[in-house]
């Protein structure tokens, strides 16, 4: 039995915890939730003439969503140009993520195995595309897949080609910016699940008849697997949300979802839809990842 | 009836790293290992018996030399092409999976029906008693279950070698003795040929058929316990396997004299000048300080050991003996420090060694 005494200096020392970490919640909750609560207002209302939003309950956002209504008759029809924005941003955000799963594996093994001052050097390396910023290192993408850029001036030089490709402005051309400036967030956590990876079951797969293949895909694979997931997860929301990639790299034509919604803060005048498409790519995220993490870790240990 | 060799490696010789820096590690190794036998491979750390080993079960290939099982050489063979398996001495239990798909892994990668490794799972499960552990994960158990989990996993695959590295040094005293049992158990039980590597001397003399001792990549000896023990090659061996007594000496004209000149009597057939004389603690008795053919010796000093009691003595040249004498009901020797005895060898017990 505790005494009273100890049950006062108890509370006492809960009720100094409680304050001491209320700069930090009242942080999070205004930081994380606030925003939000306004976008989620702000769906519901109706756009005002000159951007910004009439305080008036409409659910025109919403349905806006999907569906566009003809100015002519007013008959709502299926959005064919919304949802081909979100197959395409789900679309190139799953093959950003495959692609720096399948790069980002096995140079996140060869870091791991180098010696420790090497693999100093290499993780240095690693990071350093973060130290510049992202607009800049897209717009140098830029300068090697355009038309008159290093790739095509080279193949036409050495006469491979007759014609530039066409590489700029394609989803092609998205996708394989969004690798290069996603593909750290991959390596970086699946060095870390290599890094605790104890080397010393390889030998013990090689020793039970396991071949290279079977150890890679049986051994290596499901233990390094929460560092796959982790990975995947940091390169897919960041893809989903993208949007100064696919502006420099895709141009106008080839939006993805940030793009979209960029535009209806800008030009489109339209706040609430906006704010719904914000919503709207939260939940779509939301959900993929719940999907995703409930299928891999359900497959673990029957693999 | 002569027995069938099951393992034999020939000149092996491994060397690490290139140039000046090289290392050899295993220095042209030459043994041949009996099917069904408890062979260890016994030395201090870097010594070369890991070497051996893991050469044996392909992890490293040999700079020069060759391996053979049953016959065929396999020096080139990879590790998953060799039906020979390991227990490792972290155990290196796969985390990720079950107790029973542990134990399974091997006959499930060698492409055998489910049915067959299930059967084969729950076989191995009884043979070293963890049935009701099957589903645990590897972290979930304690060290002597793992260590059982990582036997019955290289078992299971029913290999015509096992190969031991040092696999019960994670274990306390208790469960050590206890493992060790069980282990000359599995190897009467299977009949699979058992090569065990440890630096602990007893664990080798009460588990071997035969041992090797291993000293900076060679090895010195090769026999049973009670030959290694009772009669070893040289004085390495006699300083690592057990305690010895040293005394240095002379045979001359076919009888052994101690430096200071004291005879004794010692079967020093083959040997001639400059030799050291061992002998075992247990080998040594104490007597009075006047009996006749007794070496005059002061106690230094007596430790006590439960079941017996060490007693630290100097001969009058300044060499220290140790005698080990078994403790009475009432534990004590009546021996003091400062005391004056005699002491003398059990006969045949003095071994003459090359210096």
């Amino acid at each position: 039995m505790t005494s009273a005494a100890e049950q006062a200096a108890d509370r006492k020392a809960r009720r100094a915890g409680w304050l001491l970490s209320a700069p930090a919640l009242f942080l999070l909750i205004i930081a994380a939730s606030g925003p939000l609560i306004i976008i989620l207002i702000y769906s519901f209302l109706e756009p005002g003439k000159y951007g910004n939003v009439e305080w008036v309950f409409s659910t025109d956002a919403w349905v806006g969503i999907l569906y566009s209504r003809d100015i002519f008759d007013g008959t709502y029809k299926l959005a064919d140009a919304h949802l081909s924005i979100f197959w395409r941003s789900v679309k190139l955000s799953l093959y950003t993520t495959l692609f720096a799963f399948v790069f980002g594996f096995p140079t996140a093994w060869f870091i791991a195995t180098r010696s420790p001052r090497m693999r100093t050097a290499l993780l240095f390396l690693i990071t350093i595309p973060f130290w510049t910023n992202l607009l800049v290192r897209t717009f140098a993408i830029n300068q090697i897949i355009r038309n008159e850029g290093v790739l095509n001036t080279f193949l036409l030089w050495i006469g491979v080609i007759d014609d530039p490709i066409q590489l700029i402005y394609t989803d092609f051309a998205v996708f394989l910016g969004m690798t290069y400036v996603y593909l750290p967030l991959m390596v970086l956590p699946l060095f870390a699940a290599f890094d605790r990876f104890d080397m010393r079951l390889l030998e013990a797969g090689y020793d039970l008849y396991a071949s290279r293949w079977q150890v890679l895909r049986k051994i290596v694979f499901p233990v390094v697997k929460p560092g796959v997931i982790a990975g995947s997860i940091l390169v897919f929301i960041p893809s989903m949300g993208a949007f100064v990639t696919p502006r420099i790299l895709g141009g106008g034509r080839n939006m993805m979802i940030g793009n979209f919604i960029d535009l209806q803060f800008g030009a489109g005048r339209n706040w609430p839809l906006g704010a719904a498409l914000s919503v709207t790519l939260l939940v779509i995220v939301a959900v993929a990842l719940a999907v995703y993490v409930r299928f891999a870790n359900r497959d673990n240990g029957h693999g | 009836m002569s027995k069938s060799i099951a393992v034999e490696a020939r000149a092996a010789r491994k060397d690490y790293g290139t140039g000046a820096h090289t290392v050899r590690a295993l220095d042209g190794v030459s043994v041949s290992i009996d099917q069904g036998e408890f062979f260890t491979l016994l030395g201090p750390s870097g010594c070369g018996k890991t070497t051996l080993l893991r050469l044996i079960a392909g992890f490293e290939t040999p700079t020069s030399g060759q391996i053979f099982l049953e016959g065929q050489d396999i020096t080139a063979d990879p590790p998953n092409l060799r039906p020979i398996n390991t227990v490792f001495q972290s155990y290196a239990l796969f985390p990720h999976l079950s107790v029973a798909e542990n134990i399974g892994f091997g006959l499930q990668m060698m492409g055998r029906p489910k049915a067959e490794v299930n059967h084969a799972v729950e076989k191995m499960l009884a043979l070293v008693q963890l049935e009701s552990l099957a589903s645990r994960k590897s972290q979930q158990l304690s060290g002597g279950q793992q260590q059982r989990v990582a036997l019955a996993r290289a078992l299971a695959p029913r290999p015509k070698v096992l190969l031991l590295d040092e696999p019960l040094s994670a274990l306390d005293l208790k469960l050590r003795k206890e493992m060790q049992r069980e282990l000359k158990r599995l190897q009467a039980e299977t009949g699979i040929t058992f090569i065990f590597v440890t630096h602990d001397q007893e664990e080798a003399l009460t588990m071997s058929d035969r041992i090797a001792v291993m000293q900076s990549g060679n090895i010195l000896q090769i026999g049973s316990p009670r030959e290694i023990y009772n009669h070893p090659v040289d004085r390495f061996v006699a300083d690592f396997i057990g305690e010895t007594n040293f005394l240095t000496g002379r045979v001359e004209a076919g009888r052994a004299t101690l430096t200071s000149g004291e005879v004794l009597s010692a079967d020093v057939t083959g040997h001639a000048g400059k030799v050291t004389f061992a002998v075992r603690p247990e080998q040594v008795v104490i007597c009075a300080a006047d009996e006749a053919d007794c070496l005059a010796a002061t106690i230094v000093e007596t430790v006590y050991f439960g079941t017996d009691t060490h007693c630290h003595m100097r001969l009058g040249d300044g060499t220290q003996i140790v005698a080990r004498l078994q403790n009475a009901p009432s534990g004590e020797i009546g021996l003091a420090p400062g005391e004056a005895v005699g002491l003398r060898f059990e006969p045949g017990a003095l071994q003459v060694l090359a210096q």
